[in-house]
């Protein structure tokens, strides 16, 4: 059986608590909360905090409040299976309701959490492997094991100077798209700050964030007649991760046409790729044949998949068009 | 009351719906796996891993490891050094490594802690010095490099073994045909993949000098006689008990270093040792599907007929022997149970790379060559204008004749099983009618209901079977007969009972349990139904001519009109004469003292004398059809089976709901082959050895599946009772890719085809070439000249012109 | 670090003495004897360790013990009652839904789970209720048959 590292666990009462004890033991402690991505990572010793800060008895974390109409704030302690069947999520940010309904397996749904889902660590071929088999391997920059991140190259892409991890988590794309902000906690205060500014394009430090903060509310806007969706790309309808996640969002006039568009791709990038150029083409359009021919060349042009997930590099280039344009087609019908 | 009789094929229990044995025990969390078991005092043991693909074994030093408190004991290979295979040719494993590594993940030093936490904590500390040889991952680079050698078993290079048989006149029947084809497949490898790791505890007593080994294994006897011979034990020193097993699908038949070492580590410290492998272990452990490049050449009259065909098969062996002879042998020989084919030739190479070794998994070494034919004759049907069925049925062998290969097939219902699919899919009025990207595909396929050759030489039976009778009326059947979730322990129950007229339940099963049990061979090739079950009706048989007797002495009837039934034993013309069974056991027990029998099964002689003729012969084979249809999407190349039609050659299903379980298996199994399993390696690193990146399929996408068991008379199998548990595979995976054809009208003549491969094909398509993808060339080797085997007489009489 | 958890298992209260890196499922099969709950990664993957924590399918892998205080948990020995087989069961026997048995009391639970929240489930909340546990013998078609025959038949000792 694979065991855990041993470590300390940790309980506050509430989450000041919480990121003072992070602020605390530094990069020697994690938090907590599913344990559906920390937990098999420590088993794999990828990751080995001394310290785990539980965040799972938080009530403060629990829950959501608002509506479409003044926005709607989901909790970061929410599950994944929580998110999905909330009913202004289903009725108002449907992207977001495919997204979390398609995280995994409906086991793994019950127990992961929204936070945990935005702070989901990027993934890699060469990364999310035991550890006997990275030693096989030599170690990877991400996880050097008894070296140091400088001695070891990117596997994906030896020769330069940078981790290419994946961020595929299925919320964030769809949360990016429809606008929604998060609210950080951290010893030293707090800040809201929108969604895709919590990313970075690193597959190493992939979060903008001091380790001590927590995300704890999701902030979505009012829906406002927007319309979104979320299509997953994957080899298995369970359990797999995004091999491409395509998030859209719309808002149309009575007549059809786009007047705002947000699409964002996981999957692809180390963090969520907004795809704000090509949805551009769609403003002051309608959703039809020719404009969605135009959006899916935009779309080949700006997507550069690295060979570290499932499928291969040049089916996910030559596949991300098409499911742009079946996303952009559903909203449309 | 209606009288019952076997002669009228009406049955008290054989053929009824009734819940499997083991059913209680395993929905209620009772059955036992072997990593549920503990013994006092027992030592956690753990492997330690090459990261290596290939390299010299410099050194391997455990001091550092010795040193962490709790840790009992640590050996290496030179601890264990006597090599091992359950294939007599073989012997070229050893329980760690030596004084090489062959393929990452190769054990080379083991040790037993009072805890896993420790047992892994000092696994870590054990250091091993490597020497890096250049490995070679694929066929294509293992022939291409025949130095250094992987092994210096095979003949040259890393070629392991060869096959050349050449039955008839290959290059004459060639001549007769008016059209000749060829075709290359690739299969990928893949792997059984069950879901119970693999897991031994061993126990040496030392005041008994004997070791018992409770392991998750398919193969007690061969494993009793490998751990035997590894350990330098005598046979009876060793004792192999198998609890229940998590499915084994082919994957746990070999000597497994885990079971070697548990007892060596138990017999350096008179503790028990418990090794359980963690999943990635498990894609180490192997022994799964063969990578294997095949050439066919098939030469056809204008109707259809067959008059020569050519197969040549290159297998990617991985590192060792494992089951690999029979492996190469089974590529060639089930295209002409089949299909008949008046001059054949087969030859075949097996090739040994850095990789976990290849061996036997459902359907062992049959699907690869069946799935390469089954689209052949698609391709062949197509330029001779003629449906695919229409080809097929052209072909068909029959029952009771001779293959020109020498095997021999009793009953045969291959014919009414590809009328049931024909027309429960609507074959014939929807074919060629669908719209483009959807399709239906066909393919049938043989299977052996039991390999007729033991894996090593001997001219005793390859099942026993005892029975007891108490005085209580309880009954207890003593066999190897290995249950690994196929369901043998209901299939031996279910014959017992109807031959002493009791119900299943009724039966007590003492099973796989080298100490307690006669002889069964394995759960391997199919065999059980028939060989364990033949042992048990002729044990059941005679415990019920005791009983019988008895009787009819008690109660003065004549014996001819006594019968078995219902808990009872009574006269058929006056059925309230009679005793229970319980009163009965009484009388023959006091009649004739302790009721105890016993029954053994040995196969026919073969008929072939040729060199390699020891695989292939089974006392009968089973028949499968299989229509598919796809919806494929000629964007993203995705394919979703929707419906799946089997029909399959039973000769009588003892148990429909278990038979049916079986093809439904099947099915998924061959869906995952199909479309996204591989056990695939980049550079010299299994890809994922996970159940996130191996890709079973989940119940997303299974497909509809629509069973028929077709019936047919099998005088050899007990009750008529053919195998069902790997026949139905081989048809699946072939009519899926024969679907995919007729769905896009491209070719994706590889497995997997995965969504890359047939929107490549559909690529190759748009720019004006061959709509295709798959192996355009075989590596570079030359095959010996074939040994021309002459072929049974009753072919050389049809050859005759009328 | 190692501290005396009180657990509630199948309706019974334990006290183990339990470091914090010991998972529920060491807890189950190694401290209390529970083997009935299977392992098959203890990565996330396969959901053969799955257990009910209040009512819900949990993997028992992935929860810490020193977490699940406080709450219920049943595993699969927690479902026959006086040696009776719970309607789930006795379905999955019926209807041949188990073969080497290795996923089945993940199976059964994430059953119970389901019907206890939804007594008439469609085909599709089926599917998803059972695709978090990997099956490689039946391939799901006798599974699905048996929780549909399980929903009758609760549905029947209801009525």
């Amino acid at each position: 059986m694979l065991r855990l590292p041993a470590f300390q666990l940790l309980r506050p009462a509430t989450v000041a608590e919480a990121t003072h004890m992070l602020a605390e033991l530094g990069p020697q402690a994690a938090p907590l909360a599913g344990g559906t991505d920390l937990l098999p990572k420590m088993k794999r010793r990828q990751l080995q905090p001394r310290y785990l800060v539980s965040l799972r008895g938080l009530r403060e974390l629990r829950g959501w409040s608002g509506s479409p109409e003044q926005g709607l704030v989901l909790r970061a302690g929410c599950t994944l299976a929580e998110v999905a069947a909330q009913p202004a999520v289903r009725s108002a940010y449907r992207a977001l309701a495919e997204a979390v309904a398609v995280c995994s397996n409906p086991i793994l749904h019950r127990m992961g959490t929204l936070g945990g889902n935005l702070c989901l660590d990027t993934r890699c071929t060469y990364y999310d492997q035991t550890e006997h088999w990275r030693q096989a391997l030599g170690w990877c920059m991400k996880a050097p094991g008894p070296r140091t991140p400088e001695e070891v190259p990117c596997r994906v892409a030896p020769g330069g100077s940078r981790c290419w991890a994946v961020s595929a988590g299925d919320g964030a794309p769809a949360l990016i798209a429809l606008g929604a902000k998060v609210r950080l906690v951290g010893a030293r205060g707090e800040r809201v700050l929108p969604l895709e500014d919590l990313y970075r394009d690193d597959g190493i430090r992939y979060l903008d964030k001091s380790p001590d903060e927590l995300v704890v509310e999701v902030l979505l806007p009012p829906a406002d007649g927007l319309r979104s969706t979320y299509r997953k790309v994957r080899r298995r309808g369970s359990l797999d991760f995004a091999a491409l996640g395509v998030a859209a969002a719309v808002r149309q006039d009575p007549d059809g046409t786009v007047t705002s568009c947000r699409l964002v791709l996981g999957g692809v990038a180390s963090r969520p790729l907004v795809l704000e150029e090509v949805a551009s083409l769609l403003v002051g359009q309608r959703l039809e044949q020719e404009v969605l021919e135009r959006v899916s060349e935009a779309v080949y042009r700006a997507v550069h998949p690295m060979d570290n997930t499932d499928f291969t590099v040049l089916y996910r280039r030559r596949t991300a068009p098409v499911h742009v344009r079946r996303a952009l087609e559903a909203l449309a019908s | 009351m209606r009288v019952l009789e076997e002669r009228e094929r009406v049955f008290s229990v054989v053929g009824q719906r009734l819940p499997r044995v083991d059913g209680w025990a395993k929905v209620s969390g009772r059955a036992q796996y072997t990593d549920d078991l503990t013994l006092p005092g027992m030592l956690f043991g753990k492997l330690v891993r090459s990261t290596h693909a290939h390299a010299r074994l410099v050194s391997v030093r455990l001091e550092r490891a010795l040193k962490v408190p709790g840790v009992v004991a640590a050996i290496t290979g030179r601890d264990v050094p006597v090599r091992y295979s359950v294939f007599p040719v073989g012997q070229d494993e050893t329980a760690l490594a030596v004084d090489r590594v062959r393929y990452v993940g190769e054990p080379v030093a083991a040790l037993a802690a009072v805890d896993p936490y420790t047992a892994e904590e000092a696994a870590r500390l054990v250091e091993v010095e490597y020497e890096p040889l250049p490995a070679r991952m694929d066929l294509e680079e293992a022939l291409r490099n025949p130095e250094p050698r992987i092994h210096d078993s095979g003949p040259f290079g890393n070629v392991h073994r060869l096959a050349s048989l050449e039955f008839g006149d290959v290059e004459a029947g060639f001549a007769e045909a008016d059209h000749v084809r060829e075709d290359l497949f690739f299969y990928g490898g893949n792997t059984h993949a069950p879901l119970e790791p693999h897991s031994a505890l061993a126990w040496w007593d030392p005041g008994a000098r004997k070791l018992t080994v409770w392991t998750s294994h398919q193969g007690p006897h061969y494993l009793h006689r490998g751990l035997a011979r590894a350990l330098g034990l005598e046979e009876h020193q060793v004792r192999v008990v198998v609890p229940a097993v998590g499915g084994g699908f082919g994957g746990k038949l070999d000597i497994f270093h885990h079971e070697v070492c548990a007892a060596k580590l138990s017999m350096l410290t008179g503790r028990p040792v418990k090794i359980t492998l963690t999943r990635e272990e498990v894609f180490y452990a192997h022994r799964g599907r063969h990578p294997e490049l095949l050439r066919i050449r098939t030469g056809v009259k204008r109707d259809g007929r067959i008059v020569a065909m050519h197969v040549e098969a290159y297998l990617d062996g991985g590192a060792y022997c494992s089951f690999g002879p029979a492996t190469l042998l089974y590529a060639g020989t089930q295209q002409p149970v089949t299909y008949r084919i008046p001059h054949y030739r087969f030859q075949g190479v097996r090739v040994f790379t850095n990789k976990p070794p290849c061996g036997p998994k459902r359907g062992h070494g049959t699907p690869q060559a069946r799935c390469a034919l089954e689209v052949h004759l698609d391709k062949l049907s197509e330029d001779l204008g003629l449906d695919p069925v229409e080809l097929r049925l052209r072909n068909l062998t029959g029952p009771n004749e001779l293959t020109v290969n020498w095997l021999e097939i009793t009953s045969n219902g291959l014919r009414a099983c590809i009328e049931k699919v024909v027309e429960a899919s609507g074959w014939r009025q929807r074919r060629g009618r669908l719209p483009y990207g959807r399709g239906l595909g066909f393919a049938c396929s043989a299977y052996l209901t039991g390999a007729g050759g033991s894996i090593y030489y001997s001219d005793m039976p390859h099942s026993e079977v005892h029975l007891r009778v108490d005085r209580s009326g309880g009954v207890t059947v003593y066999t190897m007969a290995t249950e690994i979730g196929q369901g043998s322990a209901t299939a031996v129950a279910t014959i017992v009972a109807e031959v002493l007229g009791l119900q299943p339940q009724d039966i007590s099963l003492v099973t796989s349990d080298t100490d307690l049990t006669p002889i069964d061979l394995g759960s391997y090739s199919s065999r059980v139904t028939l060989m364990v079950g033949n042992a048990a009706y002729e044990a059941a048989c005679r415990a019920r001519d005791l009983l019988l007797d008895a009787v009819a002495e008690r109660l003065q009837v004549p014996r001819s009109r006594l019968v078995a039934q219902s808990r009872r034993i009574f006269d058929r013309a006056t059925p309230e004469v009679g005793a229970s069974f319980a009163q009965a056991a009484q009388w023959a027990e006091a009649r004739f003292g302790c009721l105890a029998t016993s029954g053994s099964y040995r196969p026919p002689q073969k008929l072939g004398t040729y060199k390699g003729s020891g695989v292939g012969p089974s006392p009968a084979y089973t028949f499968s059809a299989c229509v598919a249809e796809v919806q494929a999407d000629p964007e993203t190349g995705e394919v979703k089976v929707e419906r799946v039609w089997v029909a399959h050659d039973i000769g009588r299903a003892l148990n429909p709901v278990l038979v049916e379980g079986q093809v439904e298996g099947s099915v998924h199994m061959a869906l995952g082959e199909a479309l996204m399993e591989e056990q695939a390696f980049r550079k010299e690193l299994h890809r994922g050895p996970s159940w996130l990146d191996y890709k079973v399929p989940t119940v997303y996408e299974m497909p509809e599946v629509i069973t028929f068991l077709v019936e047919t008379d099998e005088p050899r199998a007990p009750f008529s009772a053919k195998e069902v548990g790997q026949g139905p595979l081989l048809c699946v995976v072939p009519a899926i890719l024969n679907a995919i054809a007729d769905a896009l009208k491209v070719r994706v003549d590889e497995v997997p085809a995965t969504p890359e491969k047939v929107l490549k094909a559909l690529e190759e398509q748009r720019k004006g070439r061959t709509g295709r993808v798959g192996p355009t060339k075989v590596p570079p080797f030359s095959f010996p000249p074939p040994e021309r085997v002459p072929r049974p007489q009753s072919w050389e009489e049809a050859a005759q012109p009328a | 670090m190692e501290r005396a958890v009180r657990l509630k298992v199948n309706g019974q209260e334990h006290r183990v003495l339990v470091p914090p890196h010991r998972t529920l499922l060491e807890v189950l099969r190694e401290d209390l004897g529970l083997v009935g709950t299977k392992h098959g990664c203890e990565l996330g993957e396969c959901g053969v360790c799955t257990v009910l924590v209040d009512g819900e399918p949990a993997l028992s892998c992935l929860v810490l013990a020193h977490e699940v205080e406080g709450h219920e948990v049943t595993t699969v020995e927690g479902l026959a009652t006086d040696g009776q087989l719970h309607p789930v069961q006795r379905a999955f026997v019926e209807s041949g839904a188990l073969q080497c048995g290795y996923c089945t009391p993940a199976m059964v639970l994430v059953t119970k789970a389901l019907l206890d929240r939804v007594p008439e489930p469609s085909g599709e909340q089926v599917r998803e209720a059972v695709a978090g546990v990997f099956c490689r013998c039946t391939g799901y078609v006798k599974i699905l048959e048996a929780v549909q025959a399980a929903a009758r038949r609760l549905r029947e000792a209801r009525a």
